[in-house]
């Protein structure tokens, strides 16, 4: 109703924030999982696509399975006793369960809560990985080597020490050296199991920055129990509680207006 | 202060000051034991002792030179034996046990590192020497390695799963097998716990006399063979000590002296493996 | 309670008085025009300064709480429609002070030939106004999307006074001075009817996070 309004018109009217493409075919998908270790039935009945190219975190409170999910992506848990998987996960339409393991844990790498690395010189850590795929035939190990830790940030940091041991940098340094590792044998499908919670603000924000832009060569799930994290790096997210994934939607969705109580209940913090 | 307080300062002191006493006590032992061997022995410890073959009684100048070389024949030979195969038992059970057959390994393990070390030895006589119809340096090995490989399986097991599994899943999950980690990852992560304990086992059943006594009995001369009666230092300790000659009671000294060197020799070792850096994060 | 939900429900009281301090005004603004009264008049444009004061203490309350608590979802809605409703409240604020000292200056004048009924205009603003401060407490939805269908009517409302006073002054050139003053009296009225209806849409955000804003048709 005011008279002065002088309109400018915009020349690019923003759009809300690009929208995660969901491809026809996801490049993992669980579908109805139930897990159990021994009796104990852990999961229950989750099913949840992971699209190419994406950044997926799964939150939830202590015990909710969102951890013992993510390593049944990699089979991983095969390596406990008494464990027992229901269901089918797939890679690219074939089913995982089925395929040779070690092939499996190539494809989908995996870095764990605490900096894992071997006792061995840095230069070997992340050798370790493609000299038993094979791998050196084509490509040489220094290349290797370099190309990891600049994929991980890290190259400048350690290239005058490579052959000094792997316990000798920081626990932030050690995390990315694992992450280095991991990303040495190509893998397309990367699992982080709370990567940053050992690790100082400064040593997360490096590892954050680090995902978002490694999205783009390969497809990342990430367990958080960092909501903030969740909101910062994830284009999707999922809420698991009791073994159950309650809801799977666009960050944005989940963390501004999510369909599920539960889900609005955890992230305001109310419980868990 | 309360009568209870003044009690309970009482009691406190009290217990205190006991475990000094035993520790004392303990400390004590061993510096006498030390001395003992140091004053009897150190005189007859001489460049004899380590040249030349024994002499009969009476005679001057005499030495334990073929019971150094036995023992180490002996020795090196239960080591060659007994190490392999406790320390591939030891991954075993560390890495690849199930239930039921591990727990039987593990407990049949412990119980053979409890039989005496004589009984050892009668059962080595009983299935290697009688058939035999006679003593030998092989039949000490293999006496020896009995001894060796319960120990050996027991603490190469212990520090294989020291290991933290977050390594194992590391190398798991970067498309290793089970043998491909544990050969490369785990055995070298626990290397120094590993090459301590087969040290101290070394060391250990270099000192046995009685699984010997049965086995390899003794030699005056030089054995020609592993299929011969050996001289071992404990064996000759045994038959010096037990004798009525003054001479040959310093000789036993000596060996006791000389043998003792040698373990505590490898206990400086094995602590010098330890301590050069810690070979898992802590 | 734990504290930072405590902060939640103190930011919620007080939106809720700071509402209460500007309806209370809006109201005493009409009867002072009205009634012809100074009183009224001078104590809101008295007033107006805790309101100004309300809006400044809510913003730095949601700023602190971002800060400490980085809220989401509905915490996250709660606090940024707090910082827009504080807005609209404090300009709603001043328009019912222009309306008082427009009414101050009427009330030294001789009165129109004709008279011009406000009573509707007022008594649907003032409808509006309450409506929104409730749909707020409550977070009602729908009572919000009442509100926004009422934008109507008050147009109507202040349209038919608008040719009302513009066939007086062409009529009779000496009222031409006074009823200026009653044309922005109205359009002071209708502006606070639209802050009311930015309410409405904030509500509806804070209820049910879809943005309604500038789509009125498509909601209704």
């Amino acid at each position: 109703m005011a008279i002065n309004q002088i309109q400018t018109p915009m020349t690019s009217i923003p759009t809300e924030a690009s929208t995660p493409v969901q491809s026809a075919t996801p490049k993992m998908r669980a579908s109805n999982i139930n897990f159990f270790y021994g009796k104990f039935k852990a999961l229950h009945d989750v099913s949840i696509e992971f699209a190419s190219n994406r950044v997926t975190a799964l939150i939830g409170p202590s015990g909710c399975g969102k951890s013992t999910f993510l390593r049944n992506l990699n089979r991983i848990n095969e390596t406990l006793r008494e464990t027992r998987i229901e269901g089918q996960i797939t890679l690219d339409g074939e089913n995982i369960l089925d395929k040779d393991v070690t092939e499996i844990r190539r494809r989908i790498g995996m870095v764990f809560q605490r900096p894992n690395p071997f006792p061995k010189s840095i230069f070997d850590n992340i050798v370790y990985g493609p000299r038993i795929n094979g791998m050196l035939k084509k490509t040489s190990a220094a290349e290797i080597v370099e190309k990891s830790l600049r994929r991980a940030a890290l190259w400048d940091e350690v290239k005058d020490k490579l052959h000094e041991s792997a316990y000798a940098i920081s626990g932030g340094q050690q995390q990315r050296l694992c992450i280095a590792r991991a990303l040495a044998v190509d893998p397309e499908v990367l699992l982080l199991d709370e990567p940053c919670s050992a690790l100082d603000p400064i040593a997360t924000a490096k590892i954050e920055d680090l995902l978002v832009g490694l999205k783009h060569q390969c497809t990342i799930v990430i367990v958080t129990h960092n909501m903030q994290q969740a909101a910062r790096v994830a284009d999707t997210t999922g809420f698991f509680l009791l073994g159950r994934l309650i809801e799977h939607d666009k960050t944005d969705v989940i963390f501004k207006n999510p369909s599920m109580k539960e889900t609005e209940d955890y992230i305001t913090g109310r419980f868990g | 202060m309360t009568a209870r307080n003044a009690r309970r300062k009482g009691v406190n002191i009290f217990m205190l000051g006991l475990c000094a006493a035993c520790a004392f006590v303990t400390v004590s032992t061993l510096f006498v034991i030390l001395g003992f061997l140091l004053y009897n022995g150190a005189t007859s410890v001489s460049l004899n002792f380590f040249t030349k073959l024994p002499l009969p009684p009476g005679q001057d100048g005499g030495g334990m030179a073929n019971a150094i070389v036995g023992s180490a024949q002996i020795v090196i030979m239960a080591t060659l034996i007994g190490l392999p195969i406790g320390f591939f038992a030891g991954i075993y059970l560390a890495e690849y046990g199930g239930k039921t057959f591990a727990f039987m390994v593990r407990y049949v393990a412990d119980l053979l590192n409890g039989i005496p070390s004589i009984v050892i030895g009668i059962f080595a006589w009983t299935v290697i020497v009688v058939p035999a119809h006679h003593f030998s340096a092989l039949a000490g090995s293999m006496a020896l390695s009995l001894m060796l490989i319960p120990i050996t399986a027991r603490s190469t097991e212990q520090f294989l799963l020291e290991v933290p599994r977050a390594m194992r899943e590391g190398s798991l999950a970067l498309g290793a097998n089970k043998w491909r980690t544990i050969a490369k990852v785990i055995v070298p992560a626990a290397r120094k716990g590993i090459m301590t304990g087969m040290i101290l086992g070394v060391a250990r059943i270099s000192g046995e006399a009685a699984p010997l006594l049965f086995t390899s009995l003794n030699n005056q001369y030089w054995s020609t063979g592993l299929s011969e009666p050996t001289a071992s230092l404990p064996v000759m300790i045994f038959l010096r000590a037990t004798s009525a000659y003054e001479d040959w009671h310093r000789q036993a000294w000596a060996a006791g002296l000389v043998l003792l060197a040698l373990v505590l020799l490898a206990n400086i070792a094995a602590r010098m493996v330890i301590s050069r850096g810690a070979s898992l994060p802590r | 309670m734990r504290p930072f939900e405590e902060d939640l429900q103190s930011l919620t009281d007080m939106l809720q008085e700071m509402g209460a301090l500007v309806a209370h005004a809006i109201q005493r603004s009409v009867l002072s025009l009205v009634e012809k009264n100074e009183d009224y008049a001078h104590q809101v444009i008295r007033d107006e300064s805790r309101v100004d004061q309300m809006e400044i203490t809510i913003d730095d309350k949601v700023a602190s709480l971002i800060v400490r608590e980085q809220p989401v979802a509905r915490d996250m809605r709660l606090v940024v429609s707090a910082i827009k409703i504080s807005t609209d409240l404090e300009r709603m604020g001043d328009l019912a002070v222009h309306i008082a000292e427009r009414a101050l200056s009427l009330m030294t004048q001789p009165p129109l030939p004709e008279t011009v009924n406000f009573g509707e205009l007022a008594n649907l603003v003032e409808s509006m106004v309450l409506g929104s401060l409730e749909s707020f407490v409550n977070r009602d939805a729908q009572m919000a999307r009442g509100i926004l269908e009422s934008d109507d009517a008050v147009d109507r409302s202040r349209k038919a006074i608008q040719r009302q006073l513009t066939e007086l002054m062409q009529r009779d050139t000496t009222t031409i001075v006074r009823a200026l003053d009653y044309l922005i009296i109205a359009r002071k009225l209708e502006r606070i009817g639209d802050h009311a209806t930015n309410i409405a849409e904030d509500v509806i955000f804070l209820a049910q996070g879809v943005d309604v804003r500038h789509r009125v048709a498509e909601v209704a």
